[in-house]
């Protein structure tokens, strides 16, 4: 049989909440999505020119890997090529399709073009943190433990990858939601079991 | 882990309704890619390579639940299903839908708002194709930018590797409209010829639409005839709209593929590279190429003939290097004629006849995405 894998860390960000770890260690109620991104984004000090230039699905995928790999990530531990994404939602890059098409009525806008695939928010996270690993990005109606849990123990099991964050990053206009995972080999103090229904309970944290 | 093979195929596209149709015409060097000029897109003329606004495949919104993407991807998977012995409402068979963009043109036509949302994403067309062939598992969506094709063929594989599933129908398609073709005249991407990959004159892509499938399967009847050696995928981390210089990371998906398929360099015949025909992405697979030791071997691009084909490029382009090896033919690179990039490649330019035993596919993609394939003969396929 396979080793066992672990859940060292999550974060979910719904609600205008930033959850880590279960825990909620950010509010801000009173604001619309793109300031609650930037408060959250301040609130954690973090300092990347890049973020403001991104769409606000990537702004928000980033965000959440930020917070995710602060303090339980070790990048002397792995090589670039160990470490992968395997990200899904629901909407694809809608919320910014609809902009670019906006901007196809006046002068085409490039840089918002850009934007206009899921899985640029991956690129965006393996910039920022040197990750050259495997990735992928799924569309599903539902975010979908079991498939997640299968596809990414897959990618461990035959070597594939060492570590992977995985997860959920969807976003339309002001309904949002992000929930990621990182999962590695080896158990650390806060190690959650890598099963469907530990994916499962996290992911819907934010409801209770 | 089980071997896993190619049952069937299938292409659709500008050039024809089968994979057949599609190879006879490559080898006359014939291309899909002609001039248009159509207000409802640009308001200059373009060269894409498109289906004709009138045929008997593509029905109006008034005559078909199907928008045009799901009436590709139906009449590619249809084909493919035929005579293939896969039985789609088998527990383990699985539906995998590769594309970019899918039903976007519909925002060009249609006022946005819930009822839309839910017709745009891709989750929906991927439901109505597997309804449409009874599949009962959920299917999966890839949506990876310009390896999607590729991508979904990997995700068919290791689903099957892994023994979820004995048997994987593979479908990709894009189809070209305002949103699409404005946005990469924007990046001024677009060649105002048909595109030139790995010429000295190239000067950017040619856009096309068509769709894809490819049927695997485990099972041992399958096993006399193509198999899937080995493939990788990985992230250059460099930039999200411009290839990495070095060529570095394309160069490590393809010596991964090579182990994973457990040969050497020198093992394989011919290359079908993404050759998109941009300064820069040509640039980097010549350099990745190179890195990777194989600068000698035959390489062609079909993006000449195919134009770019976005989500469906993996597969239309892994269909046809499939279908070389079968009939021991590797195809020309359609647009090219003075060599344009600095490593210098062996591109095929006139038919080449085999013996070929393997054979490589690579493509990269916005958002740092790099993949590659190895497609081999199986043992029991006499050259």
């Amino acid at each position: 049989m396979f080793a066992e894998k672990y859940l060292n860390a999550n974060c979910v960000i719904s609600n205008h909440l930033v959850l880590k770890n279960e825990k909620t260690i950010f509010e801000n109620k009173q604001t619309d999505l793109h300031e609650f991104l930037l408060s959250a984004y301040n609130y954690f000090g973090l300092n990347y020119p890049k973020f403001y230039k991104m769409d606000n699905s990537s702004k928000l995928g980033w965000l959440a890997s930020e917070i995710l790999l602060k303090d339980n990530f070790n990048a002397e531990k792995y090589r670039p090529d160990e470490i992968g994404l395997v990200l899904a939602n629901a909407n694809s890059s809608l919320d910014t399709d609809l902009k670019y098409f906006e901007t196809v009525k006046d002068i085409p806008s490039p840089s918002v073009f850009v934007y206009t695939l899921p899985n640029i928010m991956i690129g965006e996270i393996c910039i920022r943190n040197n990750f050259k690993g495997e990735n992928a990005f799924f569309v599903f109606e539902e975010f979908d433990a079991e498939f997640m849990e299968k596809y990414v123990s897959n990618l461990i099991n035959n070597n594939i990858l060492k570590a992977c964050i995985f997860g959920w990053v969807d976003l339309l206009e002001e309904d949002y939601k992000a929930a990621l995972f990182w999962v590695e080999k080896e158990k650390s103090e806060q190690s959650i079991l890598f099963t469907q229904d530990n994916i499962n309970k996290i992911f819907k944290a934010d409801n209770g | 882990m089980p071997d896993v093979f190619v049952v069937s195929d299938n292409i659709l596209s500008p050039l024809g309704l089968t994979t057949a149709e599609n190879f006879a015409q490559l080898t006359k060097n014939i291309t899909g890619i002609k001039e248009h000029n159509d207000a409802n897109m640009s308001a200059s003329s373009f060269y894409a390579a498109l289906f004709d606004k009138k045929n008997d495949l593509i029905k109006d919104s008034n005559e078909s639940i199907y928008t045009k993407f799901e009436q590709i991807l139906n009449a590619s998977v249809s084909n493919a299903l035929e005579n293939s012995g896969i039985d789609t409402s088998d527990k383990k068979t699985i539906l995998i839908i590769s594309s970019t963009k899918g039903n976007i043109s519909l925002l060009e036509t249609e006022t946005f708002n819930s009822t839309l949302q839910k017709r745009i994403a891709l989750h929906t067309s991927a439901k109505l194709v597997a309804e449409y062939f009874r599949f009962v598992n959920q299917p999966v969506v890839i949506s990876n930018a310009c390896i999607s094709g590729l991508l979904a063929i990997l995700v068919g594989l290791r689903l099957i590797q892994s023994g979820q599933y004995e048997n994987a129908v593979i479908a990709g398609a894009d189809v070209i409209s305002k949103f699409v073709l404005s946005g990469f005249q924007s990046l001024q991407a677009i060649s105002d010829e048909p595109c030139k990959p790995f010429d000295q004159a190239r000067s950017g892509i040619s856009l096309g639409e068509g769709a894809g499938t490819l049927i695997l399967s485990s099972r041992k009847k399958y096993e006399e005839g193509i198999k899937i050696m080995g493939g990788s995928v990985n992230n250059d981390a460099n930039h999200i709209s411009g290839p990495s210089r070095t060529g570095e990371e394309l160069a490590g998906v393809i010596t991964k593929a090579l182990q994973e398929a457990n040969i050497s360099a020198s093992e394989i015949d011919f290359i079908s590279a993404h050759g998109t025909a941009t300064l820069y992405n040509d640039e980097m697979e010549a350099n990745a190429i190179t890195i990777a030791g194989l600068q000698s071997v035959p390489v062609n691009s079909l993006k000449g003939y195919y134009g770019h084909t976005l989500g469906a490029a993996g597969l239309i382009e892994s269909i046809i290097s499939i279908h070389s090896l079968k009939e021991n033919l590797v195809l020309p690179t359609m647009g090219f004629k003075q060599p344009g990039v600095t490593k210098p490649l062996n591109i095929c330019s006139a038919l080449l006849h085999g013996p070929f035993q393997n054979c490589l596919k690579t493509a990269s993609g916005f958002g740092g995405c790099n993949a590659a394939i190895v497609y081999g003969r199986s043992g029991n396929m006499l050259n």
